[in-house]
């Protein structure tokens, strides 16, 4: 696959099969086009060439089982609904054209909101939620879609511990219950701890694999290129990855 | 009672109060009432549209939209008139506008798309090149045509009281038409208007919802187009949901409350065209809506600027009522002299009414009483607070020095502003760290 702006290629001969029922992280330096990437698989910006198919079918069949996290600065957070309000959307595919969102979709949304401990913050206009809180909401809605397979751009970016700790809570219980999920992420030094695979991604893929294979001193360097102090901060990962500590389940 | 005909009449008396009512309460004959009611249904269906083109920031664009109807009206006026048919029909007129007013938009689009433009110099060149072309259009229409050319000068400014009752049934109907439709896809327009990247991936045709949304908003300009005219129809599609923002935070009641400003709007500009008909409705409709909108902006609760005032005010005072405290606590002087206070006020700045004020809430609040010799003494709850705050202040000071690396010379001014700000959370946090690091901790408050 290959995804151009303007022409310009921002993204060569991805090619990639993500293992089902894992966490997969895509990690890169600024301008790698990770988001780019999943805006791509999701058809949400347009690819040059090459294909994305879905458990073996195109988006346009698979997007029911789909579940989207967007980056937080993407929305206007003074948007006149409350945090239940949001997670509802998530249930509106399911609502269908027309109808209003009935009692057992709102005790759903709440449920979604709880499983992020957000349920306190229900009826909160999103403008009076911090950074944290509103990356939960959003998380809370892609569970509210109820998906097989989640993207999510960027979830830990700025984030608080608290909500962090929610959301790694989050990811676990989805692999649990046989889901996959695919995560932009920036912080190299949690890759190990969180994620079973890793894409290595700058404008192409350097390696893509389980962590502990793919997640290695070369390949970061090739990513990273020369950036040391990156490297030293990501060595300690490394040598954590290579010593077999996997991700704790 | 007004005849039905009275109502295109022109007249300069002024109206008897009678007159006045009766054209308040729908009893000012047949005519007026629909032009009455049209309004009121147009303004309602303007309020309503008018919070999605907000919520989508596409309030601008819909300027351009009406100023680029204008060429369209010109041209669809000509043409019918050449073809042998009545040039002054509103439906062949409309749908002039409406073409031209879309061929607008759409270049609007493709300026866009095509060069590195921003959108306001986009609608800023289209808005006007289309509004040219549409006044070189009526000055030949003027010129050639002169028996219809003030029923077309009618759609710049507005004329509400002229409208023939079949132009005021089909402006009301296309606004009964938009209120429905926008009530129908509430769900749908808000989830697009608020993240149209999750909407496609959630599988909804966003570009459909987005051309139905556009699609309403162009259906009643057009629709507003005679009674309001196309310079200030704009006002009644972007001043309604502005004024209901200040007031709600909540999707549904915005909606509801741009529908109810918008509709009073149009309400109030045609009763006051009936009763004067020199006055342009649609000037009086829009004055209205700034009106509603100045005392949204200074009253409203919560968001209004004068809630927003006295919001800040009262922080401000609560953190120089801290100060206060914190200053006694760490004299050890449970009595503060006026003295005291007004060397204090010195430092931190403080006018003499704000530190009445601060006074005044503080005795309130329990935390000081007055003391026998002019002075203040603090009360129990005081003497906490300030040694509340002070522990805060030390607590913070000593994290910026050992953990944030910061030199201590340079600490004391943040820490001033901080200190009333932090959360238990963070505090128990701060603790938790400096323990660590081995950081022997500020005592705790004796409560």
């Amino acid at each position: 696959m290959t995804v151009a702006y303007h022409r310009k290629p921002v993204l060569w001969d991805v090619d990639y099969d993500a293992p089902p029922n894992k966490l997969i992280a895509i990690v890169g330096p600024n301008g790698a086009g990770k988001s780019t990437l999943i805006k791509a698989c999701l058809g949400l910006v347009p690819r040059a060439s090459g294909q994305v198919e879905f458990w073996g079918a195109p988006y346009r069949k698979a997007r029911s089982r789909l579940g989207y996290v967007p980056q937080r600065e993407s929305v206007d957070w003074d948007f006149p609904v409350s945090a239940l309000d949001v997670v509802c959307m998530g249930r509106y595919r399911r609502i269908g054209w027309f109808w209003p969102v009935t009692r057992s979709h709102k005790q759903a949304a709440l449920a979604c909101l709880d499983r992020v401990g957000m349920r306190d913050y229900a009826s909160r206009q999103i403008s009076q939620l911090s950074g944290g809180q509103q990356q939960r909401v959003f998380l809370a809605r892609a569970l509210a879609q109820e998906a097989d397979l989640y993207f999510m751009d960027e979830p830990f970016a700025g984030v608080d511990a608290a909500t962090e700790r929610a959301i790694v809570g989050v990811l676990r219980q989805l692999r649990s219950s046989g889901k996959t999920v695919v995560v932009v992420h920036h912080d190299l030094q949690t890759v190990p701890e969180y994620f079973d695979e890793v894409i290595l991604l700058n404008m192409r893929v350097v390696a893509s694999g389980p962590v502990r294979d793919v997640f290695t001193r070369e390949n970061l360097h090739k990513t990273y290129g020369g950036r040391l102090t990156l490297l030293s901060e990501a060595s300690e990962a490394v040598a954590r990855a290579a010593s077999g500590e996997g991700p704790s389940r | 009672m007004i005849a039905p005909a009275a109502i295109a009449e022109v007249h300069d008396h002024l109206p008897t109060i009678s007159e006045i009512i009766e054209t308040m309460t729908f009893r000012a004959g047949y005519n007026t009432t629909l032009v009455i009611a049209g309004t009121l249904l147009l303004g309602v269906a303007a309020g309503v549209i008018g919070v999605f083109a907000l919520l989508r920031k596409r309030s601008l664009m819909t300027d351009a939209l009406s100023h680029a109807t204008l060429p369209g009206i010109a041209i669809a006026f000509i043409a019918a008139s050449t073809l042998g048919y009545n040039g002054r029909s509103l439906p062949v007129l409309l749908v002039g506008a409406t073409v031209s007013g879309v061929l607008g938009v759409v270049c609007i689009q493709a300026i866009l798309r095509h060069t590195r433009l921003r959108e306001d110099a986009a609608i800023g060149i289209v808005l006007s090149v289309f509004f040219g072309a549409g006044v070189v259009g009526l000055s030949y229409i003027q010129r050639n045509h002169s028996a219809g050319a003030a029923g077309v000068n009618g759609f710049i400014y507005g004329q509400a009281a002229t409208m023939r009752p079949s132009d005021v049934a089909l402006m009301g109907g296309i606004a009964l038409i938009a209120i429905l439709s926008s009530l129908l896809l509430l769900k749908e327009f808000s989830l697009v208007c608020f993240n149209d990247a999750f909407a496609r991936v959630d599988g909804w045709p966003v570009t459909v919802i987005d051309l139905l949304m556009m699609g309403l908003v162009v259906l009643v300009t057009v629709a507003g187009l005679q009674a309001v005219g196309l310079i200030l129809v704009v006002a009644l599609l972007i001043i309604p949901p502005v004024a209901a923002r200040f007031w709600t935070n909540r999707l549904w009641l915005l909606v509801l409350l741009a529908g109810a400003i918008g509709g009073l709007s149009g309400y109030f500009g045609s009763v006051v065209s009936a009763l004067l008909p020199r006055q342009p409705a649609g000037a009086v409709i829009v004055l209205s809506c700034g009106v509603v909108f100045s005392i949204s902006m200074v009253a409203a609760p919560a968001r209004g600027v004068v809630a927003t005032s006295i919001r800040r005010l009262r922080l401000r005072l609560r953190i120089a009522g801290d100060h206060l405290l914190e200053a006694a606590h760490e004299e050890r002087a449970p009595v503060i002299s006026r003295e005291t206070i007004v060397a204090l006020s010195r430092v931190r700045g403080w006018p003499a009414p704000f530190r009445s004020l601060m006074v005044f809430l503080l005795r309130r609040g329990g935390l000081i009483a007055k003391a026998a010799n002019e002075g203040l003494r603090l009360t129990e709850a005081g003497v906490e607070r300030g040694a509340r705050v002070s522990r805060n202040h030390a607590l913070w000071e000593q994290y910026l020095v050992s953990y944030a690396d910061i030199a201590p010379s340079h600490v004391d001014w943040s820490v001033d502003q901080v200190e009333h700000v932090l959360s238990d959370e963070l505090i128990r946090d701060l603790e938790r760290r400096l323990a660590e690091r081995a950081v022997a901790l500020p005592q705790e408050p004796a409560s």
